[in-house]
């Protein structure tokens, strides 16, 4: 006669109830989550404290001091306009870009794979070394870059050592690493897109400027949202493009989140301003998130006819 | 066997016949190079070893943190002697210099045991000092039990050994009488002239004496060398590596401060001023007219390999700099030359700020008393003249090794005017900051203000006044203003 398994599994020699199995299966979920939340609310915990390394003697709580001082540094609110521009700039673009490329490579052939899996080599490329990489072909002397950019009357033309042009350089640095991550999301979601729909707007010769925008791209768009998402949270936390290649500068052109709370912590060790500084850059994270994620949902719910 | 030898190389070390004839006499005894430098090795050793226990702490381990740099290598390619001396087993983890004050400042601000002794410049014991990570050295410098009577503390130079010691006070001199040792001088850079003569020669110019001819000279170097090749190299990176050298030197050199000191200790911002903003003015116009095209990104690298491949026909930056790119295969080596600076036409002589590579002991080391016998042994003379005559240890921090005519020669041969520009500049040569916890803060937006400056975003006046004020705000926030 064959063995039946009861629930109430035997493990090792002893049973575990019924009771306490969903306790155990769900415990390394929950030790992720303590791992987690201990160094998130210990940066809590730092920013509302006047806190510097070289200062130990004078530790304190001081009231939300830290974030106070922010409405009355311009420096901070620049940090704040110049990481939300990186950020939507660079989205911007590499979502634009990555469709485009997408689009072109959506048919199914050897020579369109051959070419997305060479497209995602800037990806495989860590961007610091990306962006030491556009250091060099940037440079005014001997750079690649700067000598096409004399082939069409941009004589001097100074990358990120301008202040004009810093921000279009890491933008460009970024676009070139992460474009090729837009690009595949939304490849692999148009090539999962149901036939159907396609086929029926061939049959009635409908114009294809309408099948892409009536059809394709709101078909489309949960995996565009996904994509934005991800590169969003990703862009506004930017750091190794922006430090390796200007430090911040020229000035405070590029004096993004991270880059701030970087020089903060390691050169000042100011850990006060330091934690106080990527709390708020959570916050940002965490609302931006909020609005893609209800978003997404409720065209999940009308893709389904429940709005 | 070597009898003869060895009492000539005993002799030198007594002081009583100097290096150049003692290199004759092995050199007449037909002792080759490799062997005539493990017997002088040898004897060094058993000379250290006379007159203090160095096996005290035999069998122990230390490890050390290290930058990637000449003097780390030199250190390295020394140690055996120091482990054949105590018995203590070294190891060691280097890093580039671009990752190394993180490691650092990671290392200690989590109180880490792993480091024993680590390489640092004398500004970051600004922080690491007050914050309790290294020790104050005084303790076993002035124990005689602990403390090789031959280390010679005397020997090193006074305004070098004095940049190393604080008494923590925001604004207190350095080297005070109750300042404390945070660490001991290794080697230092004071901030010159590296230039190219062949360049110099072309264009028909000599080399400036002040601020207002390198502004000339520099300009036209620009414009006649041709190949693209610009006149004057100095950093500009948004980092306070930026102020420290030429910058700082020239500016201290006008008589002019980055913070005032009030007689109750408070600390304002110093560089609004008349006479610092027509510095400011002058340095902003020489980067504009002379400098790289990308002076915002120019770092110490930059600065050296531009001098050293040609791009550009002088530094006025750390001596040492121009130095390295004279030799190895460097595009120019060779071809450069040296001359001391001093920016204000009515100064005496210069007055560089210096940059002091130093070794501290880490609070958290399991064994102080056996790090300050490997830090003895790496500052000590024996190892300061094997690094400098052997190896790329420059600049020496011993007046002994400046003094040793083997030494000098060397230099004199291969870098002209090298050691004139070292003597002439060295009186005046110290560290001009104002000793105070937020150095790196207030540096890096000063860099951050050169920047603007440059890039015309703000002018001199405007942009030096805005520097004060926020200075000002961050020392009152932080209760030092």
């Amino acid at each position: 006669m064959a063995s039946v398994t009861q629930p109430g599994a035997r493990t090792g020699g002893f049973r575990i109830s019924k009771r306490v199995l969903p306790y155990v299966l769900s415990l390394p979920a929950l030790l992720v989550c303590i791992g987690i939340l201990i160094p998130f609310f210990t940066a809590v915990v730092y920013s509302f404290q006047r806190y510097r390394l070289s200062q130990p003697w004078a530790r304190q709580f001081n009231w939300g001091e830290n974030y106070l001082n922010f409405f009355t540094d311009p420096g901070f609110w620049n940090t704040l306009r110049i990481s939300l521009l990186y950020a939507g700039v660079t989205v911007g673009l590499e979502l634009l870009l990555g469709l485009g490329i997408a689009l072109l490579l959506q048919r199914r052939s050897t020579i369109n794979n051959f070419i997305s899996i060479m497209l995602l080599l800037p990806l495989m490329t860590a961007p610091a070394l990306a962006a030491l990489m556009w250091k060099l072909m940037t440079n005014p002397g001997f750079g690649i870059l700067s000598y096409f950019a004399s082939l069409i009357g941009l004589e001097n033309f100074r990358w990120a050592s301008s202040p004009d042009t810093a921000l279009l350089t890491v933008v460009l640095v970024d676009i070139w690493v992460y474009t090729p991550f837009i690009m595949i999301l939304l490849l692999a979601g148009l090539r999962s897109l149901p036939t159907q729909p396609f086929e029926a707007a061939a049959l009635d010769g409908v114009p294809r400027t309408f099948v892409f925008f009536r059809i394709t791209l709101p078909m489309l768009t949960p995996y565009i949202l996904t994509a934005t998402l991800f590169r969003l949270l990703d862009s506004i936390q930017q750091f190794d493009i922006i430090y390796a290649m200007t430090q911040g500068g020229p000035g405070d052109t590029l004096t993004v989140f991270q880059v701030e709370a970087y020089l903060n912590f390691f050169q000042s060790t100011n850990v006060g301003r330091s934690a106080a500084l990527l709390i708020i850059l959570w916050a940002i994270t965490y609302i931006l998130s909020n609005v893609f994620i209800k978003n997404w949902l409720r065209l999940r719910e009308r893709a389904r006819g429940e709005a | 066997m070597y009898e003869k030898e060895k009492d000539l190389i005993s002799a030198f070390l007594r002081g009583e016949v100097d290096r150049r004839g003692m290199l004759k006499g092995l050199g007449a005894a037909g002792l080759t190079a490799g062997t005539a430098g493990t017997l002088f090795n040898l004897m060094s050793t058993q000379a250290l070893a006379a007159d203090f226990d160095w096996k005290a702490h035999s069998g122990k381990s230390l490890k050390l943190l290290l930058n990637k740099h000449p003097y780390a290598d030199a250190m390295i390619a020394n140690l055996q002697t120091f482990k054949d001396l105590t018995g203590i087993e070294v190891t060691y983890d280097v890093f580039p210099e671009d990752v190394y004050f993180d490691k650092v400042t990671a290392a200690l601000s989590s109180s880490s045991t792993e480091y024993d002794a680590f390489m640092t410049g004398a500004y970051m014991t600004w922080t690491y000092g007050p914050a309790g990570w290294i020790t104050d050295l005084n303790e076993w410098i002035k124990d005689p039990a602990k403390t090789n009577p031959q280390y010679g503390w005397d020997d090193f130079l006074p305004g070098v050994k004095a940049s190393c010691a604080w008494n923590g006070q925001p604004g207190g001199a350095l080297g005070s009488e109750d300042a404390k040792q945070w660490c001991i001088p290794w080697g230092y850079e004071q901030n010159n002239l590296s230039y190219n003569k062949e360049m110099f020669d072309k264009v028909g110019v000599s080399v400036p004496k002040n601020l207002d001819e390198l502004l000339v000279v520099a300009a036209k170097l620009t414009k006649d060398v041709g190949g693209g090749v610009y006149g004057i190299g100095v950093r500009g990176s948004r980092s306070w590596a930026t102020i420290h050298p030429g910058f700082l030197s020239g500016y201290a050199n006008f008589g002019q401060k980055d913070l005032n000191v009030s007689a109750d200790g408070k600390l304002s911002a110093a560089m609004s001023t008349p006479e610092s903003k027509a510095f400011h003015a002058k340095w902003v116009q020489m980067i504009q007219e002379s400098g790289p095209k990308d002076w915002s990104t120019y770092t110490w690298y930059q600065v050296g390999t531009d001098l050293g491949a040609g791009a550009s026909a002088m530094i006025y930056d750390a001596d040492i700099l121009g130095y390295f790119m004279n030799g190895g295969d460097n595009k120019m080596a060779g071809k450069l030359a040296y001359a001391p600076f001093a920016a204000n036409p009515a100064a005496s002589a210069p007055t560089p700020n210096i940059w002091i590579w130093a070794l501290a002991m880490s609070n958290f080391s399991a064994d102080k008393d056996a790090t300050w016998y490997f830090l003895q042994w790496a500052t000590g003379l024996e190892h300061a003249i094997f690094g400098a005559t052997k190896m790329d240890f420059v600049n020496p921090v011993r007046a002994s090794v400046w003094k040793d005519e083997m030494f000098r020669e060397r230099l004199n041969k291969s870098y002209p005017g090298y050691v004139e520009m070292h003597d002439i500049s060295a009186p005046g040569a110290k560290i001009h900051f104002t000793a105070q916890p937020l150095f790196f803060d207030l540096t890096t937006e000063w860099a951050a203000t050169l920047q603007k400056m440059v890039a015309k975003e703000v002018p001199v006046d405007e942009g030096l006044d805005k520097l004060a004020e926020s200075i000002n705000r961050q020392l009152a926030e932080a209760g030092l203003g």
